[in-house]
């Protein structure tokens, strides 16, 4: 486990330990909906990445003005703003991207992961503490629904970033861009990650032992 | 009439918000562990979804169109929906203390259900008049009442069988929720 306390700490801490889509299991929302296509995948993760690393460095700036009691509606406003930018922004460079995620654009404004980050490390930490942690936290989310996003489209459409890649002979299982095969996908992915997981746990568990013997 | 009945049918079954727009998720998978509580926050949700719809049409009709003002949408939507919630919050504990009490802790929960944005977006998106914004709100709500509590009683049902250690709790949930999404599937193309 890697120190929360520095820069490199807690963004280590965000993209892995603490990844927010397979062990915090926070925003499920897009992390379903966006991963029909890996590109897709891609372009959402990086406008969440781009309003939570803004997010949590306003929030710990503000932090000694925001009084406790509003610091939820003060939240909002401030995700709300950045949220707008980035919708603006896609609309004006890459309408296509745009118009795919549609209505999960605005949706980033209620994404659980952005308010759990700023109320429970924004709000605690030094600005260059909650950059790194919004940083890895987008970067591991990012990863993560791009990881979910590939696997369904290339068993689901038989290609990864639009490219052809099982060749012609293979028959796409459809279900798996469809709704149903989103709940299934993540749910094998996560019955995997446990896995490794505990192997993981046991070993260091089995290596502490030995070191204090 | 037809037309607000093939509504209600289109948003409870056809384009059922969690089952097939993938909205609300973190409230479907995070209260669902228990009937009640999950009948608790459907009807705080219906409440809040079909108030936030004609509350939503109304700022936007009569504040953001007027003074040109659109591009705030999201912030405008999201702070009526946060007051919304409070508003609520603080009527039910004055007029009603029973109900507060039963509904409470997921009453804040709500703000960030992103059913209650998504509903308040897509009436805006497709144009709806007053009446169909809240009619909208209200069945959508309906739908995800409805999904909550079969997703409960199968989750009842999963606590007490018997599945390997890396399966029990949200890998488990997932791939029932899956199977519930694939009966849902056979709704589709039932009414355009």
């Amino acid at each position: 486990m890697p120190k929360k306390n520095t820069f490199f700490g807690a963004l280590l801490n965000g993209l892995l330990f603490e990844n927010p889509t397979f062990v915090l299991m926070v925003g499920m929302c897009p992390t379903l909906a966006v991963t029909t296509a890996a590109s897709n995948a891609i372009g959402m993760g990086l406008s969440t990445t781009v309003v939570l690393v803004f997010s949590n460095l306003f929030i710990s700036l503000l932090r000694n003005l925001i009084s406790e009691k509003i610091r939820i509606p003060a939240f909002i406003v401030v995700i709300a703003s950045f949220v707008t930018i980035v919708e603006m922004v896609l609309k004006a460079y890459m309408p296509d991207l745009s118009a795919t995620l549609g209505l999960y654009i605005p949706l980033i404004v209620v994404n659980c992961i952005i308010f759990a980050r700023a109320e429970a490390f924004a709000f605690k930490n030094g600005p260059i503490l909650a950059l790194g942690d919004g940083l890895g936290m987008g970067l591991g989310f990012t990863a993560a629904i791009t990881v979910l996003a590939s696997v369904r489209e290339i068993f689901g459409a038989g290609t990864l970033f639009g490219q052809d890649i099982m060749g012609s002979g293979y028959q796409p299982m459809s279900m798996l861009t469809a709704p149903a095969g989103g709940f299934l996908t993540l749910g094998i992915l996560l019955i995997i990650v446990n896995m490794v997981r505990k192997k993981l746990d046991a070993r260091m568990a089995a290596r502490k032992e030995a070191e204090s013997v | 009439m037809t037309e607000y009945l093939l509504m209600l049918v289109g948003c409870l079954l056809v384009n059922n918000y969690v089952m097939c727009q993938f909205l609300g998720i973190c409230p479907f998978l995070g209260v669902s562990k228990k009937f009640d509580t999950a009948l608790g926050m459907g009807l705080a949700v219906t409440f809040v979804m079909t108030l936030a719809s004609f509350m939503t049409w109304m700022v936007e009709h009569f504040l953001l169109l007027p003074l040109d003002l659109m591009y705030l949408r999201t912030i405008a939507f999201i702070l009526v929906i946060a007051v919304l919630v409070q508003l609520v919050e603080m009527a039910l504990k004055k007029l009603s203390y029973s109900l507060y009490q039963a509904l409470g802790v997921y009453l804040p929960l709500i703000t960030t259900n992103c059913a209650v944005l998504g509903v308040a977006v897509l009436n805006s998106n497709n144009g709806y008049g007053l009446l169909q914004s809240t009619l909208s709100g209200c069945f959508s709500a309906l739908g995800f009442t409805l999904s909550l509590l079969l997703f409960s009683c199968i989750r009842e049902r999963l606590e007490l069988s018997d599945m390997p250690k890396w399966m029990q709790g949200f890998p488990g949930a997932l791939i029932a929720a899956g199977l519930m999404a694939v009966s849902f599937m056979g709704f589709s193309g039932l009414i355009g």
